[in-house]
């Protein structure tokens, strides 16, 4: 069973319909990427499954999300709990004015955590996954604002793993970093399919086939087409996923 | 065309001088009668004196008094305005709906309209006798009613001022928060209220301000009797009602009782000044640690 799927998913915002009739799935421990041009409904869908749309007065939506065979928008369901499983990495890196350590233990100290011991292990292991530990171990107690562009978006990369989640939703995380950051997520992402779920919201086509196993095109709110990464950018099935793949529109 | 440039310039230039010669002008007559005060009365009596009584016979020249009548309506406007304001804030930034938040903010600002003698009314024929009902030694006069009153003035200035630090707090630090299975709640006293900290200051600092320097609430409902005390159930007096008092009356101009409302005004703006310039060093300090 895929840990991860959608049947009939419609979203809308007040009467604007943004996403239309979605069924898809994700698999475990494989790296998806949502392509489209912009406000293709990408981003809200990736939202729809730490329910961050629920902040937006006018969303609502029709249809079933699913992870782990639960319903994620049914009554009963701890939203705060729901987020601590699937994590998130937004678009600008947003570490919070604090030092390195405190943001690596936010979620942690949430949790009411306060064992020194395991606090000081959190930051670390979660640190090394990152890939950032060798940068920021001598100075932890530093503001993570001190932090380059690419090192924050690393940080933030932590701090979600720190709280052990399953799934991980990118939401263009290195839309805001230069090349050399960037490839350094990139072989990030690849390290970390190995244990986690990854979703990622990407605009930049090399990326989408470079880092994800599966490739879900949306256009205008409808999913077009979704297949391997592979199949997708060699051989897509429609007309219009060939068009934007090779840049005619987007 | 040129020349229209200069005038519009002069002119501008010409009213922020104008401002800036009336505060000089201000702090002249202040520092000059009170310089003719303490060249009569010795500085160290005004400022360990537990006695008021420049009006009597009996003279004595302590402020100490005065700066109690202050301090402590004050502290209890503080007591009143600070947890109803932040939470207000709070509730307005993290919890309320756009909509509703849109129609509230502005209700709530109108109690800082309210002209401050209907307050002084207010807390005199109202919330005394009311408070009078719970508190049996409670005297007619007395601190703790126009403290009370004086805090729900200033509730909007703490609650306005810090909703709008709350809402300067960056989207994406909420998002982090939320996206890491924090409660709104936490949100607020983790990264929100944090975040918006100096502001937050800032906001208590100029409602202190406020506080300290209103007349006519304790004027009209705490009494005129100078009183070393920091007891809230009698009549004392603030420096702001002393000044108005003496000013009414028919003391000689030019003379000591004249011009101990000098004294007492320059205590009450080192008070303020002292608390902008606090105000104003946080304000940088916290900008700094945040860029």
């Amino acid at each position: 069973m895929n840990r991860i799927y959608t049947e009939d998913v419609s979203v809308f915002y007040g009467d604007n319909q943004v996403l239309k009739n979605v069924s898809v799935s994700m698999e475990n421990n494989t790296v998806t990427a949502f392509i489209g041009p912009s406000g293709c409904g990408k981003s809200t869908f990736l939202r729809l499954f730490n329910r961050m749309n629920d902040f937006i007065g006018s969303f609502h939506k029709t249809g079933l999300v699913s992870i782990d065979n639960t319903d994620i928008y049914k009554k009963d369901i701890n939203v705060e709990d729901l987020r601590k499983k699937v994590g998130m990495v937004f678009q600008k890196p947003n570490p919070f004015p604090k030092t390195i350590y405190e943001n690596v233990i936010y979620g942690l100290r949430l949790q009411n955590i306060s064992d020194k011991k395991i606090l000081d292990e959190a930051v670390e292991t979660s640190l090394k996954r990152a890939a950032i530990w060798d940068e920021v171990k001598d100075k932890l107690t530093k503001s993570a604002l001190e932090l380059s562009g690419g090192q924050q978006q690393r940080l933030c990369i932590a701090r979600t793993l720190a709280v052990k989640p399953t799934v991980i939703l990118m939401d263009e995380p290195a839309s805001a970093l230069d090349p050399i950051s960037t490839s350094k997520i990139e072989e990030l992402i690849f390290e970390l399919k190995k244990q986690y779920t990854i979703a990622i919201v990407t605009h930049n086509m090399q990326q989408a086939a470079r880092v994800s196993d599966r490739t879900i095109f949306f256009y205008m709110g409808d999913m077009v087409e979704e297949g391997d990464t592979k199949m997708i950018f060699t051989n897509p099935k429609k007309e219009l996923t060939q068009q934007y793949i090779t840049g005619r529109f987007g | 065309m040129r020349l229209k440039e200069k005038i519009t310039e002069a002119l501008l230039q010409l009213s922020a001088i104008f401002s800036v010669l009336i505060t000089v002008a201000i702090l002249y007559v202040l520092i000059s009668e009170s310089y003719f005060f303490f060249s009569r009365v010795s500085f160290f009596e005004f400022i360990t004196a537990t006695e008021w009584t420049p009006l009597f016979t009996q003279k004595s020249y302590g402020i100490l008094p005065l700066v109690t009548g202050t301090v402590l309506t004050s502290f209890i406007a503080m007591l009143v305005a600070l947890p109803i304001g932040l939470t207000i804030a709070i509730y307005l930034n993290v919890y309320a709906s756009p909509g509703f938040k849109k129609v509230i903010k502005p209700v709530i600002e109108v109690l800082a309209a309210v002209p401050t003698v209907v307050y002084g009314y207010f807390a005199l024929m109202i919330v005394t006798p009311f408070l009078q009902g719970f508190i049996p030694g409670l005297s007619g006069f007395n601190s703790l009613s126009p403290g009370i009153v004086m805090g729900i003035m200033i509730i909007p200035m703490i609650s306005s001022l810090s909703e709008d630090a709350l809402h300067a707090v960056p989207q994406n630090l909420r998002e982090a928060s939320y996206g890491m299975g924090a409660t709104r709640f936490q949100t607020a006293f983790r990264v929100l209220v944090p975040a918006a900290s100096s502001g937050i200051i800032v906001s208590i600092i100029l409602a202190v301000s406020r506080a300290v320097g209103e007349t006519m609430i304790v004027a009209i409902a705490a009494g005129q009797q100078p009183r070393f005390t920091f007891n809230p159930f009698v009549p004392i007096e603030t420096m702001t009602t002393y000044i108005v008092k003496v000013s009414l009356g028919d003391v000689v101009h030019g003379s000591l009782e004249y011009q101990t409302i000098f004294a007492a005004g320059i205590t009450l703006f080192v008070l303020t000044f002292a608390m902008n310039i606090i105000s104003f060093y946080l304000k940088r300090k916290f900008q700094e640690k945040y860029e």
